[in-house]
């Protein structure tokens, strides 16, 4: 018998303690994937957020720290400007990231640090309860937003990485995925492995936003929030390269 | 044979693996209930199961894992 899926070695064999059918799981899974075929389980550093992923660090089997709140992209700057031969990844929400933690990637990206960004986009503060994010799509209810995201109170959802890819030059790259079916599943793989080797080669920074789902707080069952996924993110969030082609 | 195995204690009942299998073979055994208290996903007609893989990929909990019999000759192979 040839062995065609099982738990890849970089993630720990615990339960997860997020909610059931939320695709943070399948999103470290593939992490934990590309980490193995990488083979750089020994030299990988991963930097965990303020958010539903915030226990990360109990999940990979590689070195861990955990940042304040969106500050991430910083505590992976400083960890891989001391370690320049580990590589380093920060795992962030779209809150994280795109909330507070705005100004650290922003700089981060601009400065070209070699750091890796996974960024889970769910539309939404999964952790506090489900409040707006600045993801949140237009008439997107939410806990804070009760009759939908209104345009004339909260503008328009921010795209980061097409914001991210016109502020750089080349060598930096932004993706966007997203893991709603498994054929998305093995692009976002793909994606987050090209990601972490612009990292190993010294390119510059490399961001995967992978379009994920918070059953919970949207009020779906797992398998409709997949379908919510897939009729309301992608047209507003397609998926694609976004890296800069040319210099700025 | 066993192709498909569900850590069933591990499963957490969301049926997104359910969705994506082209054989339409996983099911959630309503007549289980795990110490998490939902009905597992799971596989009982093996020899449908052509080892594509989806479910497992699909999984949030990393519950299922996938073999492929390496018998020689064999069409899946
Ligand atoms: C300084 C600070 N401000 C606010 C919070 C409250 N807080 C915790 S998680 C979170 C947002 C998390 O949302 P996101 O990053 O999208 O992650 P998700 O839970 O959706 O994966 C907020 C506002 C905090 N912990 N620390
Ligand atoms: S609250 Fe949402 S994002 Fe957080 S674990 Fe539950 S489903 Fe996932
Ligand atoms: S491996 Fe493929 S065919 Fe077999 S149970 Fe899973 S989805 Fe169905
Ligand atoms: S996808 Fe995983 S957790 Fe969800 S029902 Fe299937 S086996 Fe259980
Ligand atoms: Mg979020």
């Amino acid at each position: 018998m040839k062995v065609i899926f099982e738990k890849p070695k970089s993630l720990e064999d615990v339960t997860f303690h997020y909610c059931p059918g939320c695709t943070h799981g399948i999103i470290h899974r593939l992490i934990a994937e590309v980490i193995d075929e990488l083979e750089i389980q020994e030299k990988t550093i991963g930097v965990a957020p303020v958010g539903c992923a915030v226990l990360a660090y109990d999940y990979f089997d590689v070195d861990m720290h955990e940042a304040a709140h969106g500050r991430a992209p910083a505590v992976a700057t400083g960890i891989k400007r001391v370690h320049p031969k580990n590589v380093v990844f920060a795992y962030q929400g779209d809150g994280d990231l795109a909330s507070i933690g705005m100004a650290e990637v922003v700089h981060a990206a601009a400065r070209g640090e070699k750091i890796t960004i996974i960024f889970v986009n769910n539309a939404i503060y999964g952790m506090t309860g489900g409040q707006m994010a600045p993801t949140t799509l237009v008439g997107q209810v939410t806990n804070t937003s009760p009759t939908g995201r209104d345009v004339e109170h909260s503008g328009y959802p921010i795209r980061v990485s097409e914001m991210l890819g016109s502020l750089v030059g080349p060598g930096n790259s932004m993706k966007r995925v997203s893991v709603h079916d498994p054929k998305h599943i093995g692009q976002a793989k793909k994606a987050i492995k090209e990601a972490f080797i612009n990292q190993i080669e010294g390119k510059g920074f490399s961001l995967v936003e992978v379009l994920s789902t918070c059953p919970t707080n949207w009020g779906k069952t797992p398998v409709e929030a997949l379908k919510w996924l897939e009729e309301k993110m992608l047209p507003y969030y397609p998926l694609g390269d976004f890296s800069p082609k040319e210099g700025v | 044979m066993q192709k498909v195995i569900f850590n069933e204690e591990k499963c957490k009942g969301c049926e997104l693996c359910t969705t994506v299998c082209p054989k339409k073979i996983v099911y959630m055994d309503e007549k289980k209930i795990n110490s998490k208290g939902f009905h597992p996903a799971t596989v009982t007609q093996q020899e449908e199961c052509i080892s594509c893989g989806f479910c497992a990929m699909m999984c949030p909990d990393v519950v299922i894992e996938v073999r492929r019999p390496s018998k020689e000759g064999k069409k899946d192979e």
